[in-house]
């Protein structure tokens, strides 16, 4: 295999907010791929029996589980509103660094407003139908 | 033995269509999956989900088993595709890198497939008790 020339290494570049949200979106990603597993197990236990699911229930309902939904909700929140943003881009669309810098900003205000609303809807409130 | 470079034996004859599929897939599945997480969460919210009985009718009612298990496959694809860059950005010992992108893709692949037969399991079986 020939040594094929990589990016630089992230230690090199000066740091900007930009950078934080593309850190975080990788972040959330990873976060998001635990989720799935935890997905599975409340499935399994769903078609398991009454012990099954009252065990999932205890997990998911304790107070470190419902810790773990709030960030995975909050996850999610930014990683829909950091996807929009990058799909965006593949359209060849916004980015200039002055275009990315702003929908930056927008991303994290847009994904924190909505991470409130659900993690307070999923926790404190419900929703009407 | 050949005197042609590795360049002169590739000009000309294009690319091999298989580069942009990491790309595209991630980016299809991406797609899918704005409509499809939405659904879900929101649904969730509705849902009583500490009675295994309501959480059945829910799964098993009308064309929900088809999108959960649509949800499942796109959220298991871009899943292992995102893991698989960051596998492959930061690990860098050759021997850990392929075992963890096998372990990468057989646990993508183990949940989906457990998660989706939980589901079909869920809707027959309800279906089957009327």
């Amino acid at each position: 295999m020939p040594q094929r020339p990589l990016s630089p290494h992230l230690g090199i570049y000066r740091f900007a907010y930009t950078m934080a949200t593309s850190i975080a979106h990788r972040a959330s990603g990873i976060v998001l791929s635990v989720g799935f597993l935890l997905l599975g197990w409340w499935l399994m236990a769903a078609a398991g029996d009454e012990a099954d699911y009252a065990l999932a229930v205890a997990v998911i309902g304790s107070g470190f589980g419902k810790l773990l939904l709030a960030g995975w909700l909050i996850a999610f929140c930014y990683h829909l509103c950091n996807g929009l943003r990058h799909l965006n881009w593949d359209l060849g669309r916004g980015l200039e660094k002055v275009e990315a810098r702003r929908s930056a900003t927008v991303v994290v205000v847009v994904s924190a407003a909505l991470a409130l609303a659900v993690v307070y809807a999923a926790f404190f409130a419900g929703v009407p139908r | 033995m050949s005197l042609r470079t590795p360049l002169g034996k590739v000009l000309g004859r294009g690319s091999a269509k298989q580069g942009v599929s990491h790309w595209w897939v991630q980016r299809t599945t991406a797609v899918a999956l704005v409509p499809l997480t939405l659904w879900f969460v929101f649904q969730l919210l509705h849902l009583p989900t500490t009675d295994q009985f309501a959480v059945r009718e829910w799964i098993a009612s009308g064309v929900n088993p088809a999108l959960l298990v649509l949800f499942i496959a796109s959220i298991a694809y871009h899943s292992a595709l995102g893991i698989q860059v960051v596998l492959e950005d930061y690990v860098p010992n050759k021997a850990v890198k392929l075992a963890a992108l096998l372990a990468n893709t057989f646990i993508h692949v183990v949940v989906a497939v457990v998660a989706g037969y939980a589901v079909l399991r869920i809707a027959f079986t309800t279906l089957a008790q009327g």
